[in-house]
């Protein structure tokens, strides 16, 4: 019951996606973006939020380039679980692990705000703790989150299951509505909304908690 | 040897960035202006024997993101 969670210069929610880890059960790992491997063990590798590189050159760009991203795409490929928020999905698509990429938001302006989100799909070890069709408060806090890929892959994405969640009020023109998507595997989920800032009373809000607890309930069970 | 490479969002992929230049040119008076798109320009300073398909390579690995950019590169 091992995570991992990984820290690039200008990560800011690096601690905040570990203490949702911890609370759930596991046992976390901090890891610098120049290590050039995972501990061992690990079953869940978080790319946390934030603005690695100070977004230079565009967000995530730098960060998929990074030296532990080899191990990050070694782990998925052999099934293992990871889990991008935010800049940590900006990161995964650059990296060519989740399809698509984050455009600028439609209005221009970054967005901080609690917005409702719709559990698309429970068939994930992500979801699996909502129901379908649930609508769920988790906050956004990002300029560059409005998701863009080409038709025929909105409609591969959506022909096999694989967005996670949707907007509610889409906030930032992404397509689709979609907030967060799965790998083919299912194993690898990239969302824009923050779970692990809803995972406490403390947070105002506890909806995202049910994420990380149904991940840590898999990972337990497997 | 130096080069150039222009890196701009494809067609079809919204640019509100360019967007919103378009309109403050129009705020501006600048009338006739019927659309912008923004992109960037990146310069190299390369060493002698670096090849043009090298720097297309730097831009397919990571000056440009090919979901979403196009790019030309130019020799100067």
């Amino acid at each position: 019951m091992r995570a991992a969670v990984v820290v690039f210069p200008g990560s800011n929610c690096d601690r905040d996606l570990a203490v949702a880890f911890k609370a759930a059960g596991l046992q976390v790992d901090m890891v610098w973006h120049k290590d050039s491997a995972l501990p061992q063990g690990v079953d869940i590798v978080g790319i946390p939020g934030g603005f690695s590189y100070g977004d230079y050159l565009r967000c995530g760009a730098i960060a998929a380039q990074s030296r532990i991203i080899g191990s990050v795409k070694t782990h998925a490929e052999r099934g293992g679980y990871v889990l991008g928020v935010c800049n940590g999905f900006q990161v995964l698509t650059e990296t060519g692990m989740l399809p698509g990429a984050l455009l600028r938001n439609a209005g221009l302006k970054y967005i901080c705000k609690t917005v409702g989100l719709k559990v698309e799909t429970t068939q994930s070890v992500y979801t699996e703790g909502y129901d379908a069709g649930e609508v769920i408060n988790i906050p956004i806090a990002h300029h560059d989150g409005n998701y863009f890929a080409d038709n025929e892959t909105i409609a591969r994405l959506q022909g096999e299951d694989r967005v996670a969640f949707r907007y509610t009020d889409n906030p930032n023109g992404a397509q689709a509505d979609i907030a967060g998507i799965l790998s083919e595997n299912r194993r690898v989920l990239g969302m824009m909304p923050h779970p692990e800032r809803a995972a406490d009373i403390g947070h105002g809000g506890t909806e995202g908690a049910a994420l990380f607890r149904a991940l840590a309930g898999a990972v337990a069970a497997a | 040897m130096k080069a150039r490479v222009h890196v701009m969002l494809k067609n079809g992929v919204l640019d509100p960035q360019g967007e919103a230049v378009r309109h403050a040119l129009g705020a501006l008076g600048f009338d006739g202006v019927k659309g912008v798109r923004q992109g960037k320009v990146i310069e190299l300073d390369l060493e002698e024997g670096i090849s043009e398909a090298d720097v297309a390579q730097m831009c397919e690995k990571l000056l440009a993101n090919t979901v979403i950019e196009s790019y030309v590169v130019e020799i100067v």
